[in-house]
């Protein structure tokens, strides 16, 4: 593998807690290896500021694969950096440039405060799936797994857009901070399964509640969050949720 | 003195389980939500619990310290989870899932539980379907299975290579529904410092909000760590950064046993180590091994490029040694042989850490679109990381840490040695002996916590009764004390400007060097000896040196590593020590002394069939051990053989 090395000066986010004020602060790296990830990057830069005697940037991540959705910031404006389908712990310094100077901010959203540097509070991702992102089935209280038969289309439509991590990466690309994207991947989830069937329309009614209560915006088919999106979760989703929510109203029961 | 009683239920194997169920105590609808339970991990194993026990009537309180449930280490696993299900008509049944689990453990795991893991494991199935897991099918709509890790059936169920994020989403929806409902009451980003005990019972948890830095009391009827694998011991695994020992280190420290300690699985199929600066390993899939054909130069030294070195002059070492399993044979096998074909000088790559994996033959006789629709995201994924296209060049593999087959013992209700203390998945030691056969580990962590727990700690709690519960015992005041103490020490250079003080990192890879060394894949007594006398040092050295920028009152994540090396630091000891103890081969793990005359492994079942369990005998004291033998009624064991 490649033994190349680059110098990157990066301008990075620095807010000691949730209700400081925050700054940029400027690091040079130098002699990086350009099959480094992101977090090592970062890594380099805080065993460097540790023994510095300085605070080190705190950053999420943890499985470092691409898979658990910890990781994430906003690079030179793009949320989780330039390459496409790419988390923010996939992203290799071969994607830079020498000398490139990168500016690396916290995901920036109403509903995700800052809790300290790169790190934000995800946690109303969690509140909305609260209100509906399941299929009420008790432990076993399952039939036969064969007697549920799925189509292999709509199983692999299904698992397209339950392959979403859940980073938030696309609420901070949108410039109305919309959870479309998240919460329409959820929806199109269990309203492709024959299993979702019977809450199809509670769930929808109340997501979008939950939605709206955690003070997430609309969408107005900007489409940065597809673009962004680092599993590739496509915007038909945003329209399936549309078309679950407005069917709901329509049929559904009022929420309860 | 600790006293183990396994508690398995006696008459013939198959109805085990049903008579423990049947002679469990019951506690009557009315009265579980009087009854609170704290649940450690949110992992497949720990949320699948939380969400059954909310779903029966208890109170549960759930933590982790990822800022969210859905993030445990659990939502990495590719490949797939097993039941015997039989869906393909290939022969499979309980009795064969159970019999493969038990020979791919190498003859060290329990009978009775094995058998249960098998029995349940087609229930995990029909749960994770009806969750909504969007499990691979066929045309018909029915599920899809393949061959997983060299089983001659096709038992394995998957949702494409994202089988963990699947079925652990699943678990975490089941789990949020209960919070929905007020049963379950979620406590992310903490971290769990130590165990409580009063009157000899686990009956609280200390914790530190990671946020705040405050310390924190929870008191519970009952405590389920499930908190997942020790890997990271070795600081480069394919485990998640936060994979830690910490709850399960305190559990022993407090009187729990620790078994089988020095069982580790090593994968094969890794990426290598490119630099010094690396924090991880990653996977690849084994199937990888179906296809692609595993070789090194056959002369030391040959820096030509694999394209350049003719057929005749390279070793396919797997194929030459063990010519009817070939590629295939198990994890430990191939991982032992890159080992040491790297050892005799001939690995390839930058650091000569790396042998070939190469799928010219395949794409010859199949064409680059068969073998790009069979493996196409794992090359893409390889290509990521290395910037190199396995379609047109050998793949670089090298063994890796991936798996912890010890951990905390437990009975046959999975409740450890301390009474109240129930230990589920990784983190327990139960099901997978000495290897983990592949997709398992996603069927056990289900199993135990769907399954298992919900009833046997109905039994225990039952018993114990619902007592009013209350964090002002002077046992809560005293583990908030020590907790405190311990952080304060780790803190004690910050803004000291003494000189040669060192990171976190650089003294856990410090560490990791150390076992992979003295402790790996092969082991001999004379290297597990020196790795004994070099581990207090170094601990020494951490405590004298370690660099913890920042304070305990805020978000610290230097702090919160050095907590965990901390903990393996002293770990890392009864690990070797069980090494040492353990004069066989076996499972993962070649002992140099025990070998037959071809140089393959050599089990002793006259002396080592039996569980090593570690006892805490205070600081300072040598751990003692103590054995759990283990009997076979049901199978014989046989010497493995893949030649
Ligand atoms: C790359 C990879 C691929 C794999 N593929 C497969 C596969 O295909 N099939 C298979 O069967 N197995 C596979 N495995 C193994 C399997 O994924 C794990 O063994 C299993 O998921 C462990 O689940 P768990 O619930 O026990 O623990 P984990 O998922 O590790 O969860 C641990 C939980 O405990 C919490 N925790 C830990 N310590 C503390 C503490 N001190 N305080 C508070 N909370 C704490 C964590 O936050 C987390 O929530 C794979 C493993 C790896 C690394
Ligand atoms: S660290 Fe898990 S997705 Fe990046």
């Amino acid at each position: 593998m490649a033994a190349k090395t680059i110098t990157l000066n990066l301008k990075i986010w620095r807010q000691a807690g949730a209700g400081a004020s925050g700054r940029f602060e400027a690091y040079r790296l130098e002699r990086l290896d350009t099959d480094m990830s992101f977090p090592e990057m970062l890594d380099v830069l805080n065993e460097r500021l540790t023994l510095e005697g300085r605070e080190p940037v705190a950053f999420d991540h943890d499985c470092r694969e691409g898979i658990c959705g910890m990781c994430g910031a906003v690079v030179d404006g793009i949320a989780h950096g330039p390459a496409k389908e790419t988390t923010l712990c996939q992203l290799h310094l071969r994607h830079f440039q020498d000398g490139q100077t990168l500016t690396i901010e916290p995901f920036r959203a109403k509903a995700f405060p800052v809790v300290k540097d790169l790190v934000v509070d995800r946690s109303a991702l969690d509140r909305v799936i609260q209100a509906g992102g399941f299929i009420s089935v008790n432990t076993g209280s399952a039939p036969d797994a064969n007697g549920i038969p799925v189509p292999q289309h709509k199983a692999e439509q299904a698992m397209d857009a339950a392959a979403c991590i859940g980073c938030g990466a696309c609420i901070a690309s949108c410039p109305n901070a919309a959870a479309m994207l998240f919460v329409g991947a959820k929806i199109s989830q269990l309203a492709l399964l024959p299993q979702g069937e019977l809450e199809r329309e509670q769930r929808a009614l109340a997501m979008v509640q939950a939605m709206d209560r955690e003070g997430f915006g609309n969408c107005t088919n900007q489409r940065e969050c597809e673009a962004v999106c680092p599993k590739g979760i496509s915007i038909r989703n945003i329209a399936r949720l549309n078309r679950e929510f407005l069917r709901a109203a329509f049929i559904g029961e009022p929420l309860k | 003195m600790m006293k183990l009683d396994a508690k398995i239920p006696d008459g013939p194997l198959a109805g085990k389980w049903d008579r423990c169920r049947f002679e469990s105590r019951l506690v009557s609808p009315a009265n579980k939500r009087k009854f609170q339970v704290l649940v450690v991990g949110t992992g497949l194993a720990g949320a699948s619990a939380a969400a059954t026990l909310a779903e029966l009537g208890y109170q549960v309180k759930a933590f982790c310290i990822q800022d969210s449930p859905r993030r445990a280490h659990s939502i990495a696993a590719q490949g797939g989870i097993n039941a015997a299900k039989n869906y393909q008509n290939d022969g499979d049944s309980v009795f064969r899932l159970f019999y493969d689990t038990i020979k791919g453990g190498d003859f060290r795991a329990r009978e009775a539980n094995v058998y249960r893991l098998a029995q349940v494991s087609n229930n995990i199935i029909d749960q994770c379907v009806a969750q909504g897991v969007p499990f691979a099918r066929e045309y018909g709509g029915t599920l899809a299975n393949r061959s997983f890790g060299g089983a001659q059936v096709s038992r394995t169920f998957y949702a494409r290579g994202q089988t963990g994020q699947q079925l652990l989403l699943g678990a975490y929806s089941a789990m949020m529904r209960q919070v929905a409902a007020g049963r379950v009451t979620l406590y992310p980003r903490r971290e769990m410092m130590d165990l409580v005990l009063i009157d000899g019972k686990a009956k609280g948890i200390v914790c530190r909000n990671l946020v705040s830095g405050h310390i924190e009391r929870y008191s519970g009827h009952a405590v389920v760590l499930a908190t997942g694998g020790y890997g990271n011991v070795y600081f480069l695994s394919t485990n998640a950064m936060a994979s830690n020992v910490t709850a399960a280190w305190r559990a022993y420290k407090r009187g729990a046993g620790f078994a089988n300690p020095a069982f580790v699985q090593i994968h094969p199929t890794c990426i290598p180590v490119h630099g010094d600066y690396q924090s991880k390993l990653t996977l690849m899939s084994e199937s990888l091994r179906n296809d692609g054909r595993v070789w090194v130069p056959g002369k030391t030294g040959d820096t030509r490029k694999p394209q350049d070195i003719p057929e005749a002059e390279r070793d396919y070492y797997l194929e030459r040694k063990y010519p009817s399993f070939g590629n295939l044979v198990p994890r430990d096998v191939a991982s032992r042989n890159a080992k040491e074909v790297c050892d005799q000088g001939r690995g390839v790559g930058d650091t000569g850490l790396a042998v070939y994996l190469d799928f010219r033959d395949a794409i010859q006789r199949d064409g680059i679109e068969v073998i790009l629709k069979k493996y196409g995201n794992l090359f893409q994924m390889y290509e990521r990381i290395t910037a190199q296209d396995p379609g047109s060049q050998p793949m670089m593999i090298y063994p890796a840490v991936h798996y912890a087959m010890g951990g905390l013992w437990v009975d046959y209700n999975l409740m450890g040695t301390i009474p109240g203390l129930f230990v589920l998945g990784e983190a327990n030691f139960s099901d997978h002996g000495a290897n983990r056969l592949g997709a398992s580990a996603l069927m056990q962590g289900l199993a135990d916590g769907y399954f298992i727990l919900p009833y046997t700690i109905g039994h225990y709690l039952a018993e114990a009764g619902a007592a009013a519960l209350s964090t002002d015992d002077a046992a809560f005041a005293g583990v908030e004390e020590e907790a405190g103490r311990r952080i304060a020490a780790l803190l004690k250079n910050r803004g000291t400007g003494k000189k040669g003080l060192e990171t976190v990192d650089a003294l856990h890879r410090r560490l990791g060097l150390l076992l992979w060394d003295h402790c790996g894949m092969a082991r001999n007594r004379e290297g597990l000896e020196k790795a004994l006398a070099l581990i207090p040092e170094l601990r020494q050295e951490f405590w004298d040196r370690v660099a913890v920028p920042g304070s305990g009152q805020e978000l610290n994540q230097s702090l919160e590593r050095a907590g965990r090396v901390a903990d393996f630091m002293e770990f890392a000891e009864i690990m070797v020590q069980d090494a040492l103890a353990r004069e066989e081969s076996c499972g993962c793990h070649l002992r140099d002394e025990s070998q037959t005359a071809e140089h393959e492994a050599l089990r002793d079942d006259a002396n080592f069939s039996h569980v090593a369990v570690w006892e805490y005998a205070g600081e300072g004291r040598p751990a003692v051990l103590h054995r759990e033998p283990l009997a076979f009624e049901n199978v014989t064991p046989s010497q493995r053989s893949y030649k």
